[in-house]
């Protein structure tokens, strides 16, 4: 048998190493995880694909492209966020966790960097899968900064409501909801379907919606437009979902 | 650690009612209570997962909230505290990451007998070798104070046994433990104070020396202190 020191010496590592391996080991499970994969690039990946050879309602490449963008966002931000931190609030991940030199605000750190390396990688292969297919987006400077700008809104604001599901409710009902959620807005909430195809009397509704103020805000962005209403949606959406997660999240099921 | 007066209530609910108790330097502490008593939430409070309602927790001379507590606490949680799908292995080596001195995990997993098992994803581990798994991240930072929430159940005797082995060698190391169980003889065969909680409140407090004295077993006077709670 092994003989192990047992005596006390507890020293937390440096808190970016801490940081940085947290934000490795949650990328690497739910690259693991074929239902996430679904939802990150075979989704999207199937509606590019789909718009490019079928006639199709949402659009040509030139709205496409953006849209597709919009939905990994959404996709990794939100539904990723609120089933992978349900399961891991109900099996005592978090509680675990918390109790480590990573402790809550590490841990937060830690997940806000597995989700930034997931989209990456997302936007850089579907970007790329796009490019490959005939898009031909028309970004300025200006209007490829604003694009930046709302993608970070954006994430931001989906990782606080996706919090706020995991934080609150069991996690099979998470899992039902935030799936629920997801197709409902992506249909429903001119996430990929460019606002100006919903009836004139849901736009008004439609365009206070996050997914609209991304998908719209991407859309024209490609296009060399710059739209200011999409970031002040969002910050509302940040502002109002930030301070609900703060308050609403528990550590512990 | 020392907590006083210790209040939760979860809406009209009130899970602790007053609870004190203090757990020595270098001793290990067993919680003893029946099916919601209040013995995870009390760990709960002592990790700050839970700011309770009123009163106070000392851990390791500091408020429970103090960041100086950073890395020298251990939990070993009563659910798995693990993803499902990482590898025992992969577990460990991250957990062991966040600190700067950990034991060394390879030959942590050959001490809990988990070699065989060391590529196996978590939900693919039986109970005992998830119980052993969960242990060893609680140690693997080599932590001055363990709480350990039910940390044999479901093991099988040989599995029990090595770990009262394990924990006797800790507290010989000097760490301080507080377990709790529902196992009788696992806290007379290791611990050196038994706080026995019933409905939020300690019951009744000694050595099992001390508390056996009349002659009875400490099952019969855990049966004495506390009562059974309703099952449907």
């Amino acid at each position: 048998m092994t003989t192990l020191d047992l005596s006390p010496a507890p020293a937390p590592a440096p808190p970016a190493r801490r940081i940085i391996r947290h934000g490795f080991i949650e990328a690497r499970l739910l690259i693991r995880n074929a239902e996430q994969l679904l939802l990150a690039l075979v989704i999207p990946l199937a509606i590019l694909i789909a718009g490019r050879f079928a006639s199709s309602s949402i659009g040509n490449l030139d709205l496409l492209g953006p849209s597709v963008l919009a939905l990994a966002v959404w996709s990794s931000a939100f539904t990723s966020v609120a089933i992978s931190t349900a399961f891991e609030r109900r099996y005592g991940v978090l509680e675990r966790l918390a109790t480590t030199p990573l402790g809550k605000s590490g841990l937060l750190a830690g997940k806000a960097l597995a989700v930034i390396m997931i989209m990456f990688g997302q936007l850089v292969i579907l970007a790329g899968a796009a490019l490959g297919l005939g898009w031909r987006p028309t970004f300025t400077p200006l209007s490829a900064g604003l694009a930046v700008i709302l993608v970070i809104l954006a994430a931001a604001t989906f990782v606080c409501l996706g919090l706020l599901l995991a934080g609150r409710l069991r996690a099979e009902t998470t899992l039902g909801l935030a799936n629920l959620i997801y197709v409902v807005l992506v249909i429903g909430g001119a996430l990929i379907i460019p606002l100006g195809r919903y009836p004139a009397a849901l736009r008004p509704v439609i365009e206070m919606l996050p997914t609209a103020a991304l998908g719209e805000g991407l859309r024209a962005a490609a296009n060399g437009q710059l739209l200011g209403w999409p970031v002040l949606v969002l910050l509302a959406w940040l502002l109002a979902a930030g301070l609900a997660a703060w308050k609403g999240f528990r550590w512990t099921s | 650690m020392r907590v006083a007066d210790l209040v939760v209530r979860f809406g009209s609910r009130t899970v602790l009612d007053g609870l004190a108790l203090e757990a020595k330097t270098g001793a290990l502490t067993a919680v003893l209570g029946p099916n919601g008593a209040g013995k995870t939430t009390l760990i709960r409070c002592c990790t700050d997962l839970i700011r309770p309602s009123a009163g106070t927790v000392t851990v390791l001379g500091l408020p429970v909230s103090s960041r100086m507590l950073a890395g020298r606490i251990g939990l070993m949680p009563q659910s798995a505290g693990s993803w499902s799908g990482i590898r025992t292995v992969e577990l460990l080596r991250y957990l062991a990451g966040l600190y700067a001195n950990p034991l060394p995990v390879p030959a942590l997993i050959e001490r809990l007998g988990l070699t065989d098992c060391a590529k196996t994803p978590y939900r693919r581990l039986s109970g005992g070798q998830q119980q052993a798994v969960n242990l060893a991240g609680a140690l693997v930072g080599r932590p001055e104070l363990v709480f350990l929430d039910e940390p044999t159940a479901g093991m099988d005797p040989h599995a029990r046994r090595a770990t009262w082995l394990l924990l006797r060698e800790l507290r010989a190391n000097g760490v301080t433990m507080l377990l709790t169980t529902h196992a009788m003889d696992e806290a007379e065969a290791l611990a050196d104070q038994v706080f026995i909680v019933d409905r939020g409140r300690v019951a009744i407090s000694g050595t099992v020396r001390q508390l056996t004295k009349s002659g009875g077993s400490l099952e019969s006077v855990f049966l004495t202190h506390t009562r059974a709670r309703a099952t449907s």
